[in-house]
């Protein structure tokens, strides 16, 4: 059996996958659930100050393996999730916790209360299309990704983790920006911006018109975010984007991710899918010959 | 380990066109479509109410001519009393698990449009030759539904809120009463959340299976964003019929909801 655990930003992991956020992550239940079914840590829904209630239904389209969601960011506030996620501790888990906001000012006072609240690390969701005067997601600007990265930086001691959009021309100058920032590790990528159409309907399903695509689809626009930033970058970078297997994980480790984050897999393979997808790593790298994950974290370049 | 742990099943969306609307009682209607698959009494389908919302709906019929009832209360259910036979709709599913029955007598515990969750399955207990009790109830005369197929599938007892029908009061009081009474192997619930926690309290101080349809927000319907979470349980995945014994541990059952953006609301 090969050494799963592994060591990114500062934070070890039992193992590298991680659930993404924004599935099965509303209440502290059921993120202690996903740890225990085998996630080596689970990353909260995306968290601001106050309420929201989301855009309205449909906020889906189901696509195959794939999905396109819209659900308009709904959440509690933090002084509500707080309990959520202090369950979840309670429980065990490793906790990741999923921050966004209208400006840096709101990105730092939700960081401070994860971090108080004993999070691993926070992830910042900064394709929160929202953000204050900016016109674009935050993610979209290297001026605002390093500028908040920094404001969230000075503000918590946990590790820092911007989680980068695919829908720019080039990521690598995002994970730059992030990194100049003080990020300690880049998660890439979001979900690319998309649509879906009901032909008898004759109009786009989502209530909000566009949505995010996640699945399989996403892979290779993930595993060529994550090939760029591993280039471009210092600092760890965390896959995302259609993994669904052992072998999918192995292909992101190869372009140069220390983890992967797992989430909409877990509607065709279910909440198995993490013990599923260790257990797939762990024969591959027995096969070949490779004792820890280390060893093929961005082989694919050499 | 719930039904979650294994894979859930892919489902998509169907355009459909109204068949068929019936009024049922004042605010009520119920809207029948066909759609190419097969569903079981208990079951939920997702109904996208074009430019409105989407929404789960209990179906009311199953078979070939299928439907669910919605009594117009919100937004969408307000718009969708405006459609007329032939426009369209979407429908994501079947969706949820559903009634299973054993032993001989099953007692049926119906309030408000509760029923719609239930009738499909009073008719398919009768038509396998249980012995059907129905407690039918509403907050007035005029909200009763479909007490006549109930009528059709076994014996019926009504209750109202206000007394112009039947017993005066809630249909869980009638209920505990008929159970004090008669001797019944199975009980099913539906109706308001508090109406069904007396029901199986009730039900299960006597020690009889009981099983409630519960209602919780829903998004995707498909177990993966954690919008209808009841205790550990998803509704659109491990429910929506969940057994007494798990929704008398569950912290959640009669005492609160979660609103649209997940926070916690009390039920009074």
């Amino acid at each position: 059996m090969a050494n799963l655990a592994v060591k990114v930003a500062g934070l070890r992991l039992r193992n590298p996958t991680i659930l993404a956020s924004g599935l099965l992550d509303e209440t502290g239940g059921s993120l202690a659930r996903v740890y225990k079914s085998g996630a080596g840590a689970v990353v909260t829904k995306s968290i601001c100050l106050e309420p929201r209630l989301g855009y309205k239904n449909p906020t889906i389209v189901e696509l195959g393996s794939n999905m396109i969601n819209a659900m308009g960011l709904p959440n509690p506030g933090i002084e509500n999730y707080l309990g959520e996620v202090k369950r979840a501790i309670r429980a065990g888990a490793a906790v990741i916790g999923s921050v966004f906001g209208k400006d840096e000012k709101e990105y730092t006072a939700v960081a401070r209360r994860f971090a108080s609240s004993g999070v691993k690390a926070v992830e910042l969701n900064l394709s929160c299309p929202h953000a204050r005067g900016l016109g674009l997601e935050i993610a979209q600007s290297e001026a605002a990704v390093e500028g908040f990265t920094r404001a969230v930086k000075k503000a918590v001691r946990v590790p820092v983790m911007p989680k980068l959009s695919p829908n720019v021309s080039n990521i690598a100058a995002l994970g730059k920006a992030a990194q100049r920032g003080g990020a300690d590790a880049v998660v890439a990528v979001n979900t690319l911006k998309a649509m879906a159409i009901s032909p008898e309907l004759r109009m786009p399903i989502l209530s909000n018109r566009y949505g995010g695509l996640s699945g399989s689809a996403l892979k290779p626009v993930g595993l060529r975010c994550v090939y760029d930033l591993y280039e471009a970058l210092d600092i760890p970078v965390i896959g995302v984007g259609g993994v669904t297997t052992g072998r999918d994980a192995i292909e992101y480790f190869m372009a140069g991710a220390s983890a992967v984050e797992i989430g909409t897999a877990i509607r065709t393979r279910g909440l198995d899918v993490f013990h599923l997808v260790f257990h797939e790593i762990d024969d591959f790298m027995e096969q070949e010959g490779f004792s820890n994950v280390r060893e093929i974290v961005g082989i694919a370049h050499e | 380990m719930s039904a979650r742990s294994s894979a859930s099943p892919t489902s998509k969306l169907h355009v459909v066109e109204i068949e068929e609307i019936a009024r049922e009682v004042h605010h009520t209607k119920t809207f029948r479509f066909k759609a190419p698959f097969t569903a079981k009494p208990g079951q939920f389908v997702m109904i996208w109410i074009p430019r409105h919302d989407e929404v789960p709906m209990a179906l009311s019929y199953v078979g070939g001519l299928k439907g669910f009832t919605s009594h117009a209360q919100g937004d969408a259910t307000n718009a969708l009393a405006r459609f007329r036979v032939g426009d369209r709709i979407g429908i994501r599913g079947p969706m949820g698990n559903s009634f299973e029955f054993k032993g001989r007598r099953v007692l049926f515990v119906a309030g408000g449009t509760g029923m719609a969750s239930l009738v499909a399955g009073i008719e398919a207990a009768a038509k396998r030759g249980k012995e059907v009790v129905t407690v039918l109830g509403a907050k007035t005369k005029h909200e009763l539904i479909f007490a006549k197929r109930a009528e059709k599938a076994g014996e019926v007892h009504l209750s109202t809120d206000d007394g112009t029908e039947g017993f005066h009061g809630f249909a869980s009081e009638l209920a505990v009463r008929i159970m004090g009474t008669h001797k019944f192997d199975q009980v099913f619930t539906c109706g308001p959340e508090l109406m069904m926690k007396k029901t199986v309290d009730a039900a299960r101080r006597r020690k009889i299976p009981i099983f409630a349809s519960v209602e919780r927000f829903m998004k995707c319907g498909i177990g993966i964003c954690d919008a209808c979470s009841l205790g550990d349980k998803l509704v659109c995945v491990d429910g929506p019929v969940f057994d007494g014994a798990y929704l008398s541990k569950c912290e959640d059952f009669g005492r609160f909801r979660r609103d649209q953006s997940g926070r916690k609301t009390f039920l009074k």
